[in-house]
Order: structure tokens, then C-alpha cells, then sequence
């Protein structure tokens, strides 16, 4: 049998490096922070399409992370997607900020886009963002493309 | 028609051989639960085990972590630089690796090299009456034997497959980065804005877990109820690999479509 | 020889044992007296290993009573089981030596595993074990690497690194060449007396054990057919015992394994 001690420090040295590469997991992939779980409030945006938008979205304000999708429900009364948006509590929003779902890419995944607005009162937890733009259904653009070239045909 | 019937009754036998082998195998993972005090009061036991099933499986873990990862970054970036999106590339080797790669493939590779080891060495103690002969000794061994062999690969899974995991990262890195010039930045800062901590990392990590105490359950079951004779352990060898692989296959199915279901 | 005590160490009577449906044992008697050593003879697969882990209690008899200091070992918990056996020593058939450990762990394993003895009195202890049986100077010896009589004689000191009061030995002299047979009998018989405990030997070994047991049982078919001081034994006009000690091809035990007479066989093959 091999020496104890060697054998101790064999063990030692694996366990630190599994414990390091599982903290490169979680820190540098992750991006998972346990000091700084920074603190979030929540604000609701309705859209009458949503696409393909899903929960843990980025949400991004001039190209910048600022939170993510927190819940997607659909309103039974309006008809309308209503999207749980959960910003960190850092930045701040004035009431009249508009949400966009926008794409990265031609087909990369979808996020909401915030753009602030000049109002004095800002967003607080449990506000709603009155001014959306829902997603670009690329279907119904394709359709209104053809339809357009339709109709512009007769003109020629 | 004899031929159906009776290829219809092997099924048969081998189902319910199955079924009444799974229920001895709870049974037996209660047993070594119930004898795990002593190997977690001397540490040194399982610290031994530990050795044999995740130091000794650190090579191979290591090296073919980074050859899929290579992989991984050719095959991604062919297929994204079609879609003008190279840049993701990083979070395609991480999000597999992640979420399926780095558990499963980690998994097969530490039920052939540690589970297989386990099931030789403990079929060969009851081949040569050394288990027998500790029992004589009022040793119990599903405590001095078996309990820490479990234990060694519950905790040495998890680990080696985080190891696996950020090889594989490191050699998609290696192809995308320094090879085809992908810009640094782009690669990391895709990978973490895709990545969450814990529909991604931590379900990986809890699927390593899983599959560590299956392949480890398999492996010192197979080598405590083999036949103690050389053919015996052989067989049970044979066992320990097929058993586990198709466990962590179907274990994987189950528990990916309970975490990422519809997100 | 120590003379018998009145309270007998092991006494088993009337056991009846059988694998399944395989009746291996039926209507055994035996005695085993303080500070004696007892034989157990009889051909292969007539149930002597059997017979020892009836005793070791890791079989249990299908009936009758088998009693280790006058305990009934088939009635014990698995707690108690293990606290008679911290005092019982076992020789198996091929030693089972702990492959993965040398020769001093392997002697060392029991106190290690059974007293919190600090390491330097553990070392003095392991060593003076295997200077009884000669191998101190193998101490560092791995059991791959060790002959067969040596493995033996490494697995006696195991055996009885305890200081046991019950020593059961599965064949020591199987596989021995005549020297290294002669060195461990005589082992056996002065480990005894040392210890002052009791043994039971199985063995097919007649003159070795002629030579060095206070006891002997002849068992066959499942039953005890003789018994006997070593000189009655001598001294027997018993047909067994007979054809035993002369080492005789036929006799009370048939060459043939039972099977249809090979007359009837070949005239239906004729057919
Ligand atoms: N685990 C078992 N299952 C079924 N039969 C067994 C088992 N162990 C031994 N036997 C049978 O019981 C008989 C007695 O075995 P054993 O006590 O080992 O004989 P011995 O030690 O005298 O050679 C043998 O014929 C053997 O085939
Ligand atoms: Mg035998």
C-alpha cells in the first residue's frame, strides 16, 4: 500500500482541484456572484406579442445587462402577455421608460430592450412599464413584405 | 412460433430478473447506508477510496475533457460561423458540456475505470473468502469494505465531471480563441450572459451527483453479490459497465426533462 | 494433553444443515472441551467447512442447537454474533490474506480494527505474532508474493492475534509440502496450548493429525461414523476408519459418485 501521507496529499490535491473547477464553473461560466446576490425590484410590461421570449431573458438597456425576465403570464382579461421584469436594484428607470423585445442577430435569442424616458418619478417594485413594443414576429413580416410587393404590383 | 415463444419467455425471465434485482440492489444500498457511520468517523477509509476511484481517474477525465472540448470547438464554430455568430461559440461548448457532456461523458468514463475497478476488487475479496474471512473477524464488511468504496465515488464523480466540464471549456476556448480568432471578450462575455447559475451549472452539477451514487451503487452491488468464482467476477465486471452506462443514459433523459423542460 | 473440563467450550448436537435442498449435515454430535484440539475428518464435500461456519455462526443450523460457551450461536443477534466472534479466531482454507495490505497489516488488521491500542504496542504485538510463527523477517512481504505454507502460516498468526479462546482451522495442511505440513501442525498444536484455547481442525490429513489432536471425529454422509482418541483411532477395527487411515480407493466411502449403474446406461444406449 502506498505511504498514508502521500496518499493523503494525492486526495488533497484532487479535491482542490475539483473544488477549483467547480468554482471556475460557477464564477467565470456561471457568472454567479454569492457575495454580491445584488438586491432587485420587479416591474410588469404587457405585449401583445411576445415571440419567443423566455424566463431568465437578459434585459438590457443600452446594450447593457441590467436584469433579466423574471415570469411570463398571459392576461385572461386583455388578451395580452404580461412579462415580470427584474432589474437590479443599481439602476434606476424613470416611469415613462419603454420595453422592447428585440433580437441579437437575425435569429439569435430574444431580450427586452429598455429605453428610458425623462420622467422625474422613477420605476418602483410592483410598477408597470405603459409604453411596449412587442417582438418582430418574422413571419408577419414576410407576410407584410408580400403583401406590400402585392400591392404595389398593380400600380406599375 | 417456438422460436417467438420462446424468445418472448427470455424476456420475460430477464425482466423479472431485472425488476427482482433492482429491489435487492435498494435493499442493499439501505444496508451500506445503515454501515456508512464508520467510514465517515475514519476518514481514512473513504480518503483511500477516494484515491483509487478520483485520483487514479484524473488522467483520463482530464485528457479526454479537452479532446471533446476541441471538438466541441471545431464542430461549433463550423455550424455558427454559418449563421454569423461565431462568437457564440462559447457558450455552445459551455452549454453542452454544462448542461449534458461534462456529467454524461464523465459518467461513462468513471463507471469503466473506477466502477469497474471496484467490482474486480471487491468480487475478487469474496472470490478468495477475504470478505469471509473479515466477517469471522467481526469486521462487518459492507462497513470496512463496501460502504467506503460508495462513498469514495459519490464524492469523487461530482468532482471529476466539474473537471471535465471546465477542460472541455478550456479546449473550446483553445480552438475558438487562440486558433480561429475569436475575439477573447466576445467568447466570455456570451458565455456568462447564457449561462445561469443554476438552471445550467447546478443542474449539471446535481446530474454528476446522481449519476456518481448510481455508478457507485452499481459497481460495489455488482462485486458484493457476484458468484466467487474468476468467470463470476468477470461477468460482474462486464455487469458493472453495461448496468452503469445504461443508468446514467436513462437517469440523464429523466432528470434533463425534468429540469429544462420547456424553458 | 489437557484433560477435558466438564463445561464443554463448543457442543453441537443433533444439527441438521442443508443448502436448499441439498442436505449437507444430518444429526451431528459433537463436543469441544477447554484447551483441547479436535479434528474433524472426512472426505471433500462431506461438510467440514461447513460445519465450521455452523460454528463460526455465519450459517445457521436448520435444527438442533449449535453452543459456544454455552450460548446458542443460532439464536444470536448480529451484535452478539460479533462479540463472540472477537474472541473465536478463523484459519480459512487458502489463508484469505487481505491482498491489499503486507503481512504486518494483515496481522495487525484485527487489533487495529478492535482495540484503540497505540501504534508502537500494536507493532510489538503484530511482531511477536509472527516470530511464533517464524515470519517476522516477512513482515514487510505483500501475500502475492508469499509461498503457500507461508501464506499459511501468516494467516495463523491473524488468526490468532486476538488471543482467541476458540481456534477453527478449514484444512491448514491442504496444499502443503511435507516440511512446511509438519511445521504448521506443530504450530497448531503449540498455539493451543500457549493460548490456552480450544481448537477444531478440519482436515483430510490422518497421520499429521494422528500426531498432534486430543480428538478425533470421522464424519461421512452427513453423520458422525467414528470417534476416538488419536490411539483408539490407531487401534479401530472400524471399516471406515480403516479404509480412511489406509487411504484406500473403495470401501464405506464409494469411489462412484452416485449415478444410474453403467450397465443399465450402455444397454440404453444400446437400444
Ligand atoms: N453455498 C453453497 N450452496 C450450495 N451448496 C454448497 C454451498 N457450499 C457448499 N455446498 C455443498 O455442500 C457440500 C459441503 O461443502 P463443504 O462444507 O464446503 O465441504 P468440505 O469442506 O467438507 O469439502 C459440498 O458438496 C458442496 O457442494
Ligand atoms: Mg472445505
Amino acid at each position: 500500500m502506498m505511504n498514508r501521507t502521500a496518499l493523503d496529499l494525492w486526495v488533497g490535491i484532487f479535491v482542490a482541484i475539483g473544488f477549483a473547477a467547480l468554482t471556475f464553473l460557477a464564477m467565470k461560466v456561471g457568472n454567479f456572484s454569492v457575495f454580491n446576490k445584488a438586491p432587485t425590484y420587479v416591474v410588469t410590461a404587457q405585449f401583445d406579442n411576445i415571440g419567443g421570449l423566455k424566463v431568465r431573458a437578459p434585459v438590457k438597456s443600452a446594450g447593457v445587462l441590467v436584469g433579466r425576465v423574471s415570469s411570463i403570464d398571459f392576461d385572461a382579461g386583455s388578451y395580452r402577455a404580461v412579462v415580470g421584469i427584474e432589474i437590479d436594484s443599481r439602476y434606476e428607470f424613470p416611469s415613462d421608460t419603454s420595453a422592447a423585445i428585440l433580437t441579437s442577430g437575425l435569429l439569435g435569442e430574444q431580450y427586452i430592450g429598455l429605453d428610458a424616458g425623462g420622467d422625474i418619478e422613477m420605476l418602483r417594485d410592483g410598477d408597470r412599464v405603459m409604453l411596449s413594443q412587442s417582438a418582430v414576429v418574422l413571419e408577419k413580416l414576410i407576410g407584410q413584405f408580400l403583401f406590400d410587393r402585392a400591392s404595389e404590383t398593380p400600380a406599375q | 412460433m417456438n422460436g417467438l415463444l420462446s424468445a418472448l419467455r427470455t424476456v420475460g425471465a430477464m425482466t423479472i430478473d431485472g425488476i427482482w434485482r433492482l429491489g435487492f440492489a435498494t435493499r442493499f444500498l439501505v444496508a451500506v447506508l445503515m454501515h456508512s457511520g464508520q467510514s465517515l468517523r475514519r476518514v481514512h477509509l473513504t480518503i483511500r477510496e477516494i484515491y483509487f476511484s478520483g485520483v487514479l481517474s484524473l488522467l483520463i477525465i482530464v485528457v479526454s475533457g479537452l479532446f471533446v472540448g476541441l471538438v466541441l470547438g471545431l464542430q461549433g464554430y463550423d455550424i455558427l460561423q454559418r449563421y454569423g455568430s461565431s462568437e457564440a461559440v462559447g457558450v455552445m461548448v459551455a452549454l453542452s458540456l454544462l448542461r449534458e457532456l461534462g456529467p454524461v461523458v464523465a459518467g461513462l468514463l468513471f463507471a469503466s475505470r473506477a466502477g469497474s475497478a471496484v467490482t474486480a476488487e471487491i468480487g475478487l475479496m469474496k472470490a478468495t473468502e477475504q470478505l469471509k474471512a473479515m466477517d469471522m473477524m467481526a469486521v462487518n464488511p459492507l462497513a470496512r469494505v463496501v460502504a467506503p468504496r460508495f462513498w469514495g465515488g459519490v464524492i469523487s464523480m461530482p468532482l471529476l465531471a466539474a473537471m471535465f466540464s471546465t477542460m472541455g471549456i478550456f479546449g473550446g476556448w483553445l480552438i475558438a480563441v487562440p486558433v480561429i480568432g475569436v475575439d477573447d471578450g466576445a467568447f466570455w462575455s456570451q458565455m456568462q450572459a447564457a449561462v445561469d447559475f443554476r438552471t445550467d451549472v447546478l443542474n449539471g452539477v446535481i446530474k454528476s451527483v446522481v449519476f456518481g451514487t448510481a455508478v457507485s451503487l452499481i459497481a460495489v452491488f455488482e462485486g458484493y453479490d457476484c458468484q466467487p468464482t474468476a468467470e463470476g467476477v468477470s461477468r460482474a465486471i462486464t455487469r458493472t459497465v453495461v448496468t452503469s452506462s445504461l443508468a446514467i443514459l436513462a437517469l440523464d433523459f429523466v432528470l434533463t426533462s425534468f429540469m429544462f423542460r420547456g424553458q | 494433553m489437557t484433560p477435558p473440563s466438564d463445561k464443554p467450550l463448543v457442543s453441537l448436537r443433533d444439527v441438521h444443515f442443508a443448502y436448499g435442498e441439498r442436505v449437507v449435515l444430518s444429526g451431528i454430535d459433537l463436543t469441544v472441551h477447554r484447551g483441547q484440539l479436535v479434528a474433524i475428518m472426512g472426505g471433500s464435500g462431506c461438510g467440514k467447512t461447513t460445519l465450521l461456519r455452523l460454528i463460526g455462526g455465519q450459517l445457521t443450523a436448520g435444527s438442533g442447537a449449535v453452543e459456544v460457551a454455552g450460548r446458542d450461536v443460532g439464536r444470536m443477534s448480529e451484535r452478539e454474533l460479533y462479540a463472540m466472534r472477537r474472541r473465536m479466531g478463523m484459519l480459512f482454507q487458502f489463508g484469505a490474506l487481505f491482498t491489499d495490505m503486507s503481512v504486518f497489516e494483515n496481522v495487525a488488521f484485527p487489533l487495529r480494527e478492535h482495540s484503540a491500542l497505540p501504534p508502537e504496542l500494536v507493532r510489538d504485538l503484530v511482531l511477536m505474532k509472527l516470530e511464533a510463527v517464524g515470519l517476522r523477517g516477512a513482515q514487510a512481504m505483500r501475500p502475492g508474493e508469499l509461498s503457500g505454507g507461508m501464506a499459511r502460516r501468516v494467516a495463523l498468526a491473524r488468526a490468532v492475534a486476538l488471543d482467541p479462546m476458540l481456534v477453527l482451522y478449514d484444512e491448514p495442511f491442504a496444499g502443503l509440502d511435507p516440511i512446511s505440513l509438519g511445521i504448521v501442525g506443530q504450530l497448531i498444536r503449540r498455539l493451543n496450548d500457549a493460548l490456552g484455547a480450544s481448537s477444531v481442525m478440519v482436515t483430510h490429513d490422518v497421520h499429521e493429525s494422528l500426531e498432534i489432536v486430543d480428538y478425533i471425529y470421522f464424519v461421512s454422509n452427513g453423520r458422525i461414523v467414528a470417534r476416538g482418541t488419536p490411539d483408539e483411532i490407531r487401534a479401530s477395527t472400524d471399516p471406515f476408519v480403516h479404509q480412511f487411515v489406509n487411504a484406500e480407493a473403495d470401501g464405506p466411502v464409494p469411489f462412484h459418485y452416485p449415478a444410474t449403474p453403467i450397465e443399465a446406461l450402455l444397454a440404453g444406449e444400446a437400444q
